[in-house]
C-alpha cells in the first residue's frame, strides 16, 4: 500500500452534489491522486477563460493541509464574515482499511488461501473507496469554491490553483494547535451567550432554531446511517466466509452435492459484490450526503453566529456611545465606531440572508438528486441480484 | 356426537391454557415444577428417571399427576397396575419412590396422593387446575367437563373396548383414526378422554402434552401413509379410551390436562413431511380422513432416539439424532413467556423435532419399527424404560462417551477395506467443514439482525429529521424513505431468520448427524474388535490344545478341544456380524449421502428463494420510494 495512484473519472458520480452554476470560467477537477503513506497528494487541475490567471490551463499538486490552509484563511478574512465559508474537507482517513489489513494479517493462519485472497480483495477495494472518496471531497471543495461568486475572486484561491511551486503551508505547532482549540473553546462559550439573545429579525431567528434543531438531527442520522452501512458490509463480508467454505467442502465432496455447493459458492461471491455495492452506494449516497450537510450546516450556523456577535458589537458600540455622550468625551470616535459596527452588521445580515436561502436550495437540490440516485441504485442492484439468484436456482433445479 | 360439543368448548379454554400454561414455567402449584419437566430438558430427565413408571408420567405431567400416578399404584394398585406394568412392571413400584426423591414436585404430589389417594383426581385437579386449563374452568368446570368427558368417554371407551381388546395396536390405530377425527376437534377433552381409560394414559397424558400426531384413517397401518398433524390441543385418545379402567380415567383426565398445559408442542406430521403445529393453535383445519393426532413431549422424542439407537445402532445403522436439549432456552420458556426470544425457541424446537421425525419415517428399516409407529399413532405412549435412561442421561452418557473415547483410541484396526477408511476420513473432515461453515453462517444471522437493529434506528432517525425538514417535499420524502428503511428493517429480521432456519439449522442438522455417521463407522469397529477378540482367543485355546498334547493330559484336553469348536463357532460368527454391520454401515452411508446431497440441494434451493423474495421486495419498496423522491422540489 505504499502508493496508490487513482484515475479519478470524470464520469463518476459526485457523491454530494453542489449547485455548480454553469459559468465555465473557472471549471477545477482532480484528475488524479498519489498516496503516499499519511500524505496524500493531489492534482489540482483547472481551466479557465479568467483573465486573472497566467494561462488557461494548469496543474498544480496539494496536499490536504494546503485545503486545509485555503479554507481558514478564508474564514479568517473578514470580508467574508456574511458567507457560508464551504467546509473544508476531513481529513483522509485510510486508519480503518489499514487496521482491518492488520486484522487480515493475523487472521490469516485461520483462513484458507482464497479466503485470504478475497478478503485482501475486499479491503484493498474499500481501501479504494475511501481514497476515492477523498479525492471527491477535495474536489467538491475546491468546486464550491470557484463557483461561488466572491469565494473564486479570492486572491488566496488563486494562488493555491496557481502557484506552481509547493506551497510549504506551515503545519500549525503545537502552540499554534492550542491556541486554535482555545478559539474554539471561546467561540463556543461565546456562541452559546450569543444564542441566548433572540434575535430582532425574524428571518434569522427562525433560521437559528431551524439549524441548531436540524444539526443536531442530521448529526444522529449521519451516525445511525453510517451504522447501517457498516453492518451491509459486514453481511457482505460474511457471504466470502462462506463461499470460500462451500468452496472447500465441494472440493471434499465427491457426489452429486459437489455441483451444487460449487454453484452456490459461485453464487454467493457474486452476491457479496452486489451487497458490497449496496453498502458502498448507501454510503456514498446517503451517508456522505448527510455528513456533508451536517458540516455545511456547522458553516452555516458559524454564519449566524459571525452575525450575531456583529450585532451584539453594534450593541456594545451603541452603549459605549452613550455612555461617550453622556461623558462627552471621545464622541465622534465612538459614532464612527458604532457606524462602523452597524455597517458591518447589516453587511452581514444581507448576505447572510442570501447565502442561507441559497443554501437552502442547494440542499433540498442535493438530498433529491441524491435520493433519486440512491433508489434507483438499489433497485438496480436489487435486480441484479434477482437475476443471479434465478440463474443459479434454475441451475439447481435443472439437476 | 357427544364428544364434538364437549370439545369444541373444552378444546377452546384448554388449548389457550395450555398454550399459556407452556409458556409459565412457574405455575402457582408444585405445577411449576413439573411443566418445566414437562418442556424439553426436566420434563425429560424426570420423565425418564421416575416418570417411566407410569408415575413418572404424572409426575411430569405435573406433580398432581405424578400423584395420581402415585396414588394408582398404590391405592388401585390393582387396576392400574397392570398399564404401568405393561411399560415396566417393576418399575412401577419402584417409580413412585423415586419421583419422590427426584424432585421437589414429588413432594408436592406425595401431599396430593396422601390426601386423596383414591380418586387423586378431584383433589389433584384442583391443584392441576390452578396451573394450566383448569384456571379457567377451575373446580366446577373441570368437574362439570370431565363428568361430561368422562361419561362420554366412558360410554365411547365400552364401545371401544371390544374393538381394543380384539387387536392391540392395530386396532389402536383404526380406532384412533376413528376417534381421532370426534376427538381431535375437541382435543384437549378428548385428551382427558383417553387418558382416562388407561392406566397407560397417564404416561400417554405427558406425551399428549407435547405433541398431537394425526394418522389417516385410510392407512393407518401403513407406518408410510401415516401423517401426523399436530394438532395444538387434539390428541385422539380413542385407543387409551379402549384399554381404559373406569377408576384410572378421572385420574388420567387430570393429568392429561395438567401435563397439555406443560406441554407445548403440537406435531403435525404427514407422511411425507411431519408438521408441528405451534402450541397455541386450535385450528383443526390440519385434520384430514386420513390423519391421526397425537401429543408427545420433548422427552418422548428423546425417548424414541433411545429406543431406535439401542436397537439399530450396533447393527451399523444411522440413527437420526434429535435435536439438543437446551437448557438455556427452555428456561427462558420457562421463565418469561413474553420473550420473543423464548417462541423463536419453540419454533426452533418445533421444527428441528419435525426434520427428526421427518429423517426417522424416511428411513426404511426405521419406519418399520414399532417403536416409530406406535410413537407416530399410539394415543398414549406408554413410557419407556429406554425413556428412563435418558433421564439419568446427561452423566452417564459423559461415562459412556468418556469409555468409548478410550476404547476407539485403543483400538487399531488395520483396516482391510479401503473404502471405509476413505469414507470415514471424508465424514471427519467434511465434519470439521460443516462446524466452520456453521459458525459462519451463524455470523451471518447474527450481522444480519445488527443490520436490522441499525437499520431500524436509521429510519427513526431520518424521520425526525424529516419532521425538522422545513422544505415540505423534502421533508415528506425524508419520511418516506424512513418507512421505506422501516419495512427494509423487517425484510433484514425476516432474512436472518431465514438463514438461520433454513441455512444454519441444516447445517445443525448435519452436523448432528454426521456424529451418528460416525458413530456407525464405530460400531463397525467395534465388531471388529470383537471377533478379532475371539479369533485371539482362539487362537490361545488352540496354543493351550498344544501344550496340553505336549504335556500328555488327555483328561483336560477335551476340555480344550470343546472350547475350541466353541470358540470356532464364535469367531465365524463374529466375522459374519463384522460383515454385515460392515455391509450395512456402508449401504447407509451410501444413502445417507444421497439424502444429504438431496436435503442440501432442496435447502439451498429453499435459502435461494427466499433471499430471492427478499431482493424483490427490496425492488418494490424503493420503486415505491422514487416517485417521492423525484417529487422534491
Amino acid at each position: 500500500m505504499t502508493s496508490l495512484s487513482q484515475d479519478c473519472d470524470k464520469e463518476k458520480l459526485r457523491s454530494v452534489s453542489v449547485d455548480l452554476n454553469n459559468d465555465s470560467s473557472l471549471l477545477i477537477d482532480i484528475p488524479d491522486a498519489l498516496c503516499e503513506r499519511d500524505k496524500v497528494k493531489f492534482t489540482v487541475h483547472t481551466k479557465t477563460t479568467l483573465n486573472s490567471f497566467q494561462k488557461p490551463d494548469f496543474s498544480v499538486s496539494r496536499q490536504h493541509e494546503d485545503f486545509i490552509w485555503l479554507h481558514d484563511t478564508l474564514v479568517e478574512t473578514e470580508e467574508y464574515a456574511g458567507l457560508i465559508i464551504p467546509p473544508a474537507p476531513p481529513k483522509p482517513d485510510f486508519e480503518s482499511p489499514r487496521e482491518k489489513m492488520h486484522k487480515l494479517g493475523e487472521g490469516e493462519a485461520t483462513m484458507t488461501k482464497e479466503e485470504y485472497t478475497k478478503m485482501k480483495q475486499e479491503l484493498e477495494a474499500e481501501y479504494l473507496a475511501v481514497f476515492k472518496k477523498t479525492v471527491q471531497v477535495h474536489e467538491i471543495f475546491l468546486q464550491r469554491l470557484s463557483s461561488h461568486p466572491n469565494l473564486s475572486k479570492d486572491r488566496n484561491f488563486q494562488i493555491f490553483l496557481e502557484y506552481d511551486q509547493d506551497l510549504s503551508v506551515r503545519r500549525k505547532n503545537a502552540k499554534e494547535m492550542f491556541g486554535g482549540f482555545f478559539k474554539n473553546m471561546v467561540k463556543s462559550a461565546d456562541e452559546v451567550l450569543i444564542s441566548g439573545i433572540k434575535d430582532v429579525d425574524e428571518f434569522f431567528e427562525q433560521e437559528k432554531t431551524f439549524l441548531l434543531d436540524y444539526f443536531s438531527k442530521i448529526k444522529d442520522s449521519t451516525a445511525k446511517a453510517e451504522k447501517m452501512t457498516r453492518s451491509h458490509k459486514n453481511v457482505a463480508d460474511d457471504y466470502i466466509h462462506i463461499s470460500a467454505t462451500l468452496n472447500s467442502i465441494a472440493a471434499d465432496d465427491n457426489t452429486a452435492l459437489k455441483q451444487h455447493l460449487e454453484k452456490f459458492a459461485e453464487l454467493l461471491e457474486k452476491l457479496r459484490k452486489v451487497e458490497g455495492r449496496v453498502a458502498s452506494d448507501q454510503e456514498l449516497k446517503l451517508t456522505e450526503l448527510l455528513r456533508y450537510y451536517m458540516r455545511d450546516i456547522q458553516a452555516a450556523k458559524d454564519l449566524l453566529y459571525r452575525r450575531a456577535r456583529a450585532l451584539a458589537d453594534y450593541e456594545n458600540s451603541n452603549k459605549a456611545l452613550d455612555k461617550a455622550r453622556l461623558k462627552s468625551k471621545d464622541v465622534a470616535q465612538a459614532e464612527e465606531n458604532q457606524k462602523q459596527c452597524l455597517l458591518k452588521f447589516d453587511k452581514l445580515s444581507e448576505s447572510g440572508k442570501k447565502e442561507l436561502t441559497s443554501f437552502k436550495g442547494r440542499r433540498v437540490v442535493a438530498f433529491r438528486k441524491n435520493l433519486i440516485e440512491m433508489a434507483e441504485l438499489e433497485i438496480k442492484h436489487a435486480k441484479n441480484s434477482i437475476s443471479l439468484l434465478q440463474g443459479c436456482i434454475e441451475l439447481l433445479k435443472v439437476n | 356426537m357427544h364428544f364434538p360439543s364437549v370439545f369444541s368448548s373444552s378444546t377452546a379454554s384448554p388449548l389457550p391454557t395450555l398454550s399459556d400454561s407452556a409458556m409459565d414455567p412457574p405455575l402457582p402449584v408444585s405445577s411449576s415444577e413439573p411443566p418445566k419437566d414437562i418442556f424439553s430438558e426436566p420434563p425429560a430427565d424426570t420423565f425418564k428417571d421416575p416418570l417411566n413408571k407410569t408415575s413418572a408420567e404424572k409426575a411430569a405431567s405435573g406433580g398432581l399427576s405424578k400423584a395420581q400416578a402415585a396414588v394408582p399404584v398404590k391405592v388401585a394398585a390393582d387396576e392400574e397396575l397392570d398399564d404401568l406394568f405393561s411399560d415396566s412392571l417393576g418399575e412401577s413400584g419402584a417409580a413412585p419412590v423415586t419421583d419422590v426423591l427426584s424432585a421437589p414436585q414429588n413432594d408436592v404430589i406425595k401431599k396430593d396422593i396422601f390426601e386423596e389417594p383414591p380418586k387423586a383426581s378431584t383433589d389433584l385437579f384442583g391443584d392441576d387446575d390452578d396451573e394450566d386449563l383448569f384456571k379457567e374452568p377451575l373446580g366446577a368446570m373441570t368437574k362439570k367437563p370431565q363428568g361430561s368427558l368422562f361419561t362420554e368417554a366412558k360410554s365411547e371407551a365400552k364401545a371401544a373396548r371390544p374393538e381394543q381388546s380384539n387387536s392391540a395396536a392395530a386396532d389402536l390405530f383404526t380406532e384412533e383414526a376413528f376417534t381421532v377425527t370426534p376427538v381431535v376437534a375437541a382435543a384437549k377433552s378428548s385428551v382427558n378422554t383417553s387418558s382416562k381409560t388407561n392406566g397407560l394414559h397417564s404416561d400417554e397424558e405427558d406425551l399428549f402434552a407435547e405433541a398431537t400426531v394425526e394418522l389417516s384413517l385410510d392407512s393407518p397401518h401403513n407406518d408410510r401413509r401415516k401423517r401426523e398433524a399436530a394438532k395444538p390441543s387434539a390428541p385422539a385418545p380413542s385407543l387409551s379410551a379402549s384399554a381404559s379402567t373406569s377408576k384410572p380415567q378421572p385420574k388420567t383426565l387430570e393429568e392429561l390436562e395438567e401435563e397439555e398445559k406443560e406441554d407445548t408442542f403440537d406435531l403435525n406430521i404427514s407422511v411425507t413431511n411431519p408438521e408441528k403445529v405451534g402450541k397455541s393453535t386450535t385450528s383443526l383445519s390440519m385434520f384430514r380422513s386420513k390423519q391421526f393426532t397425537v401429543r408427545r413431549r420433548f422427552s418422548d422424542f428423546l425417548g424414541l432416539y433411545e429406543k431406535l439407537s439401542e436397537k439399530h445402532a450396533q447393527n451399523g445403522y444411522i440413527v437420526p439424532p434429535p435435536p439438543e436439549k437446551s437448557i438455556l432456552g427452555m428456561t427462558k420458556v420457562k421463565v418469561g413467556k413474553e420473550d420473543p426470544s423464548s417462541a423463536e425457541f419453540v419454533e426452533r424446537r418445533r421444527a428441528a423435532l419435525e426434520r427428526y421425525l421427518h429423517r426417522v419415517v424416511s428411513h426404511p428399516s426405521l419406519l418399520q419399527d414399532p417403536d416409530v409407529r406406535e410413537f407416530l399413532e399410539k394415543e398414549e405412549l406408554p413410557r419407556a424404560v429406554s425413556t428412563q435412561a435418558l433421564s439419568g442421561a446427561g452423566f452417564l452418557k459423559m461415562i459412556n462417551k468418556a469409555t468409548d473415547a478410550v476404547s476407539k483410541m485403543t483400538i487399531k484396526m488395520n483396516e482391510s477395506d479401503v473404502w471405509f477408511e476413505e469414507k470415514l476420513q471424508e465424514v471427519e473432515s467434511e465434519d470439521q467443514q460443516l462446524r466452520k461453515l456453521h459458525a459462519m453462517v451463524e455470523s451471518l444471522v447474527n450481522h444480519r439482525k445488527e443490520l436490522s437493529v441499525n437499520t431500524a434506528m436509521f429510519a427513526k432517525s431520518v424521520a425526525m429529521l424529516g419532521s425538522s425538514e422545513d422544505n415540505t417535499a423534502l421533508s415528506r420524502a425524508l419520511s418516506q424513505l424512513a418507512e421505506v428503511e422501516d419495512r427494509i428493517e423487517q425484510l433484514h429480521q425476516d432474512q436472518a431468520s431465514n438463514d438461520f432456519f433454513i441455512f444454519a439449522e441444516l447445517l445443525a442438522d448435519y452436523i448432528r448427524l454426521l456424529g451418528a455417521v460416525r458413530a456407525c463407522f464405530d460400531q463397525r469397529m467395534k465388531a471388529w474388535q470383537r471377533w478379532q477378540d475371539a479369533q485371539n482367543m482362539l487362537q490361545k485355546k488352540r496354543e493351550t490344545e498344544a501344550k496340553l498334547l505336549w504335556a500328555n493330559k488327555p483328561d483336560k484336553l477335551q476340555q480344550a478341544k470343546d472350547e475350541i469348536v466353541e470358540w470356532e463357532a464364535k469367531v465365524s460368527q463374529y466375522e459374519r456380524e463384522f460383515e454385515r454391520v460392515s455391509a450395512t454401515v456402508r449401504k447407509e452411508v451410501i444413502r445417507f449421502e444421497k439424502e444429504k446431497s438431496r436435503d442440501f440441494k432442496k435447502q439451498i434451493i429453499r435459502y435461494l428463494e427466499s433471499l430471492l423474495q427478499s431482493q424483490q421486495q427490496l425492488i418494490k419498496y424503493w420503486e415505491a420510494f422514487l416517485p417521492e423522491a423525484k417529487a422534491i422540489a
